[in-house]
């Protein structure tokens, strides 16, 4: 039984269904991450968790016990918002206090615990401001002791760093990655951004339209991505997707090149293939025919654009100081592992095959 | 080039300001008047009823006469409850009825918000035979509760439809944080929903206080009596069936306005502090 279980949540708004059958069971000192894009259904879900929102069905148990109907202050949880919601009124102490002081917590309790949640965030010079002096940052890591101090079973974060400017969203989620190694707690965070997602993450759920589309290490995701939204949802620059038709054993990409893959595909097929899974070479060789239409330089990579025989747009990732020039006709070559294969239809990933063939792609006659 | 757009620029500026200044005399004359007057004797207000009490012409018997009459002292009192009482209640009322309103999905959330803005455009006087009635068989005729009563049911529409409206754009993580903190619902509209949304409750504090207190109708129809007459209803007793002692009438109005002119101008403070605090971060 692990300390945070979701059994079969699922909500709907009047005829709309919002949340469609979330099953999870997150175990103790987990780090999950909930990734999607906007509207679907992730903050809905977290806000089930803590108990501000009621779920239409299923149940929700935290640390064994069935919360579903316990309002979110008897939950054993504590969340961090986007917007911080500090009470403007009250000084940082004030913010600290407010909670275990409704809970007609001890006294000495809620000193030590209070020391404990500044040390923990160097919060010491703040104590006596409003929140109306801090800036986004230091509002951030109050906001975050406000949740420490509750001592809960589940921290819950629904996309904090979204509020704060880029270079100090690279800080807070590093502090936020070491309070987690720091506290051991579990914690389940909500966000739009997938490299948040890969970078903090024990697991990660990926959700879309409401429909949970898969669960696994940041690694399984990456590797594994168990249909075409999850594939081009991780990873950046996104995953290149190809159309192509399979038939006995050989896939045809985009017209013109030819590969070997699962016989298990059949018909209309999509291949994945990661920027940093194809190798440019002189056009004439074996693979796929391309043109170079674009070149993005980034100092220790660069990022290529190249468009191939029936129009496809593809990203490949090659060395900065390449020295291949727009217009110039290339050959994209497969690197052995990198061929994704889903269904054109429904996005499905299909099962695995002899893909990772190490002898480079030969052209057939037709 | 930029000379003539400078100048036109100015002779615009200028009629908006010669409208603006027109209006506020247009607004301001009878009140002017009725202060002016009522430091006349009643020869120069008939006299000379716009011009300004000179040195020889001021006198203070208006003034002497109400005071006088021992009662005024009672008749404020009497408004100053009834006022201070409506007030107090609409914004309770009106501010828990329109976090209800505007915070919880409930079936017929809706229809009672419609219903309650109906509340605005029906005026409250076309009931008021019915309105008698009912006062008179909970025995409540003339007394200040009654007054009281009627005009809470009067402000609660607007209070209700304003505040709603800003109560919507109080931030939903703020109210979350403090429920996720055990704050109980009460606690979360007193203490953090109200103090933000203040430049509302000033707004239908200024609105709502100036039509009660100078309201004749209600205390006329319903409290009449000597013990419960508001300070309009008062005024009123200078203005005889034969002889109106002209001095003392608008001694009175005007003693009836500075305590209006003094809550006013706390509110507005708060309102002005009230926007002003938000725009700044």
């Amino acid at each position: 039984m692990g300390k945070l279980v979701l059994e079969g949540i699922s909500k709907r708004f009047g005829a709309v269904e919002v949340l469609k059958t979330v099953d999870l069971d997150v175990a103790d000192g987990e780090f999950i991450v909930i990734v999607g894009p906007s509207g679907c259904g992730k903050s809905t879900l977290l806000r089930i968790i803590a108990g501000l929102s009621d779920q239409s069905t299923g149940k929700v148990l935290i640390g064994g016990q069935d919360v579903s109907s316990l309002p979110p202050s008897k939950r054993g949880i504590a969340m961090v918002f986007q917007s911080y919601a500090l009470y403007p009124h009250l000084t940082v102490e004030g913010n600290l206090t407010l909670g275990l002081k409704q809970a007609r917590t001890a006294a000495s309790l809620i000193a030590e615990r209070v020391a404990e949640a500044v040390r923990i965030l160097a919060l010491e010079p703040f104590l006596k401001r409003r929140p109306g002096e801090l800036s986004g940052g230091q509002r951030q890591r109050v906001a975050i002791g406000r949740a420490i101090v509750r001592h809960p079973e589940v921290f819950l974060f629904d996309e904090p760093l979204s509020n704060l400017d880029a270079a100090l969203r690279n800080q807070v989620r590093a502090e936020i990655a070491d309070l987690h190694r720091r506290l051991g707690a579990t914690m389940v965070y909500v966000t739009h951004d997938q490299v948040e997602a890969m970078t903090l993450a024990d697991r990660i759920i990926v959700m879309n339209g409401g429909i949970v589309q898969q669960i696994g290490t940041p690694s399984d995701l990456y590797r594994r991505p168990a249909n075409a939204f999850v594939a081009t949802f991780i990873g950046s620059p996104g995953m290149n997707m190809v159309p192509g038709v399979a038939a006995g054993g050989v896939l045809t990409l985009a017209g013109s090149g030819r590969l070997p893959c699962t016989a298990a595909a059949n018909g209309a097929v999509t291949a994945g293939i990661r920027p940093n899974g194809f190798e440019v070479l002189p056009a004439g060789s074996d693979g796929l025919a391309g043109t170079l239409i674009g070149s993005e330089y980034l100092g220790a990579e660069s990022f290529l654009r190249v468009r191939l025989t029936d129009g496809t747009v593809v990203t490949v990732h090659e060395h900065p100081d390449h020295g291949w020039l727009i217009d110039q006709p290339v050959t994209l070559r497969l690197r052995p592992g990198n061929l994704h294969l889903f269904d054109a239809e429904s996005g499905l990933r299909i099962a695995e095959g002899p893909d990772a063939a190490p002898q480079p792609v030969a052209a057939r006659v037709a | 080039m930029t000379q003539t757009i400078a100048r036109r620029f100015q002779i615009s500026t200028l009629a908006a300001h010669l409208v603006l200044i027109g209006f506020t005399l247009l607004a301001l004359a009878p009140t002017l008047l009725v202060v002016m007057n009522s430091f006349k004797p009643r020869k120069e207000i008939f006299g000379a009823p716009l011009a300004l009490p000179s040195f020889e012409t001021i006198t203070l018997i208006g003034y002497d006469t109400v005071l006088k009459r021992g009662d005024i002292l009672h008749y404020f009192q009497n408004s100053l409850i009834v006022t201070v009482c409506a007030l107090f209640f609409i914004i309770l009322f009106g501010a828990m009825a329109a976090f209800a309103l505007s915070e919880y999905r409930f079936p017929g959330n809706r229809l009672i918000g419609l219903f309650l803005v109906m509340g605005i455009m029906v005026p409250i006087r076309l009931g008021t035979v019915g309105i008698l009635k009912m006062m008179v068989s909970l025995g409540l005729a003339n007394t200040l509760f009654a007054l009281i009563l009627v005009y809470t049911a009067q402000g609660l529409p607007m209070a209700v439809f304003v505040m709603s409206e800003f109560m919507r754009q109080v931030s939903d993580d703020l109210k979350n944080a403090a429920r996720v903190d055990g704050l109980s619902e009460y606690t979360i509209l007193f203490r953090l929903v109200l103090p933000v949304v203040r430049p509302a409750i000033a707004t239908i504090a200024v609105f709502t206080m100036v039509p009660i207190w100078n309201d004749l109708w209600f205390p006329l129809v319903l409290a009449p009596g000597e013990s419960t007459r508001t300070m309009t209803l008062g005024a009123q007793s200078f203005i005889g069936q034969f002889i109106t002692d002209w001095n003392a009438v608008l001694a009175a109005l005007t003693l009836a306005i500075v305590p209006m002119l003094i809550l006013y101008l706390m509110f507005s403070r708060q309102l002005i502090r009230g926007i002003t605090a938000g725009a700044v971060k």
